[in-house]
């Protein structure tokens, strides 16, 4: 693939004004598919959850499912978004074998939510608000496996599998109005914007959002038009973007390509294209189509969805606090830094740590847990830090330590113990030997011998060098296989000093 | 009258995928064309205050709960696939992309 010419991204700004609008989908987690009583699941085995519906098969009928309807409602409401009185489904006609049917069940010119807006949180703490066009509900597809071929990417594959487990899970595709003014930042922008969703949804319980999973997907529209011109520039729409990063990269790189083409007097071609995460670019995939190609038309075996105005103020009601609402409050109860509280927030963590100090955490350590060795771990292994252990396991690990019953080492051990399901914490304490040695005999014994072969820390301590006892807390510690308590060491050496 | 041409049934077959003769497309431009009139005499008692609608019975809200039923085997869901691996169908591949 020859390597697109690139601008250098602070020239692309200087001459070119970007206009980004973004494209979420959100898988819903509700028990059975939007259409079918299929299982909505990830990873069973393929074609085992479907039923005649998902398959397309002659004779079977979709049914909405309430729960989807809900749903979608909820997040329409998070959103700022009117609901409509009254909406329909719409057939999308397109012909590609990742759905049966040839159509995909959408709704077009009367979504279920519209007109809403969404503040959002940069880096710095800058709030920046998203104009929200509309909130739709429609049916994710199938999974296609391309095979054969050279590189296993699409161009060279000889034939397709195709696994409909996925098709007809409930989605919403929620779609922005076309966002000005974000300049530089625009990446950052739609990251955060991502991350909010991610949140709101989160809080609803209405989606895993695992971008990895493909729960939660983004694609970006840029254009770029010449300073002061008022007209916009042809857009591209940039699909296949799994990550927060990702999303970042992709509007950057998106930026710095089509500047460096318009530079040269070259048109920029409606079309969508695909993001490379390895090598950090975007290739063309097809002209996008008109939407007349489509061929909407109103679903007809689906009847229109009329939300009553009880049910619309039930869920209002049950809505949770706004994200960046909530974000003011618990950095002002956790009294954090800025920089402490935005660490937790751009590492996307900030609902664990939020979850552990509800489950009776104190906020400092519940961040310590989560910043430090669980995301090392998470880094580690490749996964997200949310899939090692659950807030309640870390906030029982927490207070096995608040309450000297382990130390910070034997946490750590107590973690791994949780992180191999080997049952509650109280349980791997015990079933590992973990508790720490409070027998004060036992630790005197431990620092007499340090002493014998160290004796001129007394001395130290008392002339006021009282980090020369960390030499015994080390001996003490290896002696007792991890299992002390250094603070209480530390007393008794002191006490020892002074005796 | 119609304005279904040949171009538009090229189009059409170009976005559904089907590969016509030039016998084909001059033969259904005809027949779409005819059929096309015939569902246009709905214009001569559609009138503007009768308002347009997707079905022929009033009704809303006809859901499901959200529980799970009926879900076919692998075996089952392929017994009509023109070509399977055992697990999933296989198709053609085909220059695209999901959508």
């Amino acid at each position: 693939m020859a390597r697109d010419a690139l601008m250098d991204f602070d020239a692309a700004l200087e001459k070119f004004e970007p206009v980004i609008g973004l494209e979420v989908h959100v898988e819903l987690s509700t028990k059975s598919k939007m259409f079918s009583s299929a299982s909505n699941v990830f990873g069973a085995d393929p074609n085992t959850a479907v039923t005649p519906v998902c398959l397309g098969l002659p004779g079977s009928l979709p049914v909405v499912n309430r729960e989807a309807v809900r749903y979608s409602i909820s997040l329409g409401l998070a959103l700022g978004c009117e609901i409509a009185e009254t909406c329909r489904f719409a057939r999308k006609n397109y012909f590609y074998p990742d759905l049966a049917k040839n159509y995909q069940i959408s709704q077009f010119d009367e979504p279920i939510a519209f007109e809403g807006s969404l503040e959002v949180e940069l880096d710095n703490g800058d709030l920046v608000t998203i104009p929200i066009e509309r909130a739709h509900m429609e049916e994710d597809a199938g999974k296609l496996t391309h095979v054969g071929g050279t590189t296993g990417r699409i161009q060279g594959a000889e034939y397709s599998l195709v696994d409909y487990n996925r098709a007809g899970v409930p989605l919403v595709e929620i779609v922005t109005k076309p966002i000005y003014g974000t300049e530089a930042r625009a990446g950052e922008v739609a990251r955060a914007y991502v991350s909010t969703i991610r949140d709101i949804v989160r809080g609803l319980g209405i989606s895993e959002a695992r971008m990895e999973r493909g729960n939660l997907r983004c694609d970006a529209n840029v254009s770029l038009r010449p300073r002061g011109d008022e007209k916009l520039g042809t857009r591209t729409e940039t699909k296949n973007v799994n990550s927060l990063r990702s999303i970042e990269r992709a509007i950057r790189y998106e930026i710095q390509r089509q500047a460096a083409l318009l530079d040269k007097g070259i048109a920029i071609l409606q079309e969508t294209r695909h993001w490379h995460e390895d090598s950090g670019t975007t290739s063309p995939g097809r002209p996008k189509s008109d939407a007349d190609d489509y061929r909407y038309f109103p679903e007809p075996d689906l009847l229109p969805i009329r939300p009553s105005r009880e049910l619309v103020d039930e869920l209002r009601a049950a809505l949770p606090e706004p994200p960046a609402a909530q974000r003011r409050r618990l950095k002002a109860e956790w009294g954090f830094s800025d920089v402490d509280f935005q660490s937790i927030v751009n590492a996307g963590l900030l609902v664990e740590v939020r979850e552990t100090v509800d489950a009776g955490a104190n906020p400092q350590s519940a961040r310590k847990w989560w910043m430090g060795e669980l995301s090392r771990i998470a880094n580690e292994t490749n996964v997200e830090p949310a899939s090692l252990v659950t807030p309640v396991q870390v906030a029982e690990l927490q207070s096995a330590v608040d309450a000297g019953t382990i130390n910070d080492k034997l946490a750590r051990e107590a973690l791994a113990g949780l992180m191999a399901n080997e049952g509650t914490v109280a349980e791997i304490i015990e079933k590992r030997g973990l508790t720490v040695v409070s027998d004060d005999g036992a630790l005197i014994a431990a620092i007499d011998d340090a002493l014998a072969s160290q004796p001129d820390v007394l001395e130290k301590i008392r002339s006021g060098k009282v980090e020369a006892a960390g030499a015994v807390i080390g001996a003490v510690m290896k002696a007792m296989g991890g299992k002390a308590d250094a603070a209480r060491v530390r007393e008794l050496v002191i006490e020892r000093a002074s005796a | 009258m119609s304005d279904i041409t040949e171009d538009t049934v090229r189009h059409l077959a170009n976005l559904a995928r089907i590969a016509l003769t030039p016998d084909e497309v001059t033969t259904l431009a005809s027949e779409l064309a005819e059929i096309v009139s015939a569902v246009e005499k709905v214009n001569e008692v559609a009138t503007a205050d009768i308002p347009a609608t997707s079905h022929p019975i009033p009704m809303e809200n006809v859901w499901r709960d959200d529980v799970v039923a009926d879900e076919l085997t692998s075996e089952q869901a392929l017994t009509g696939a023109p070509d399977h691996d055992g697990s999933r169908f296989r198709v053609t591949a085909i220059l695209g992309e999901e959508e």
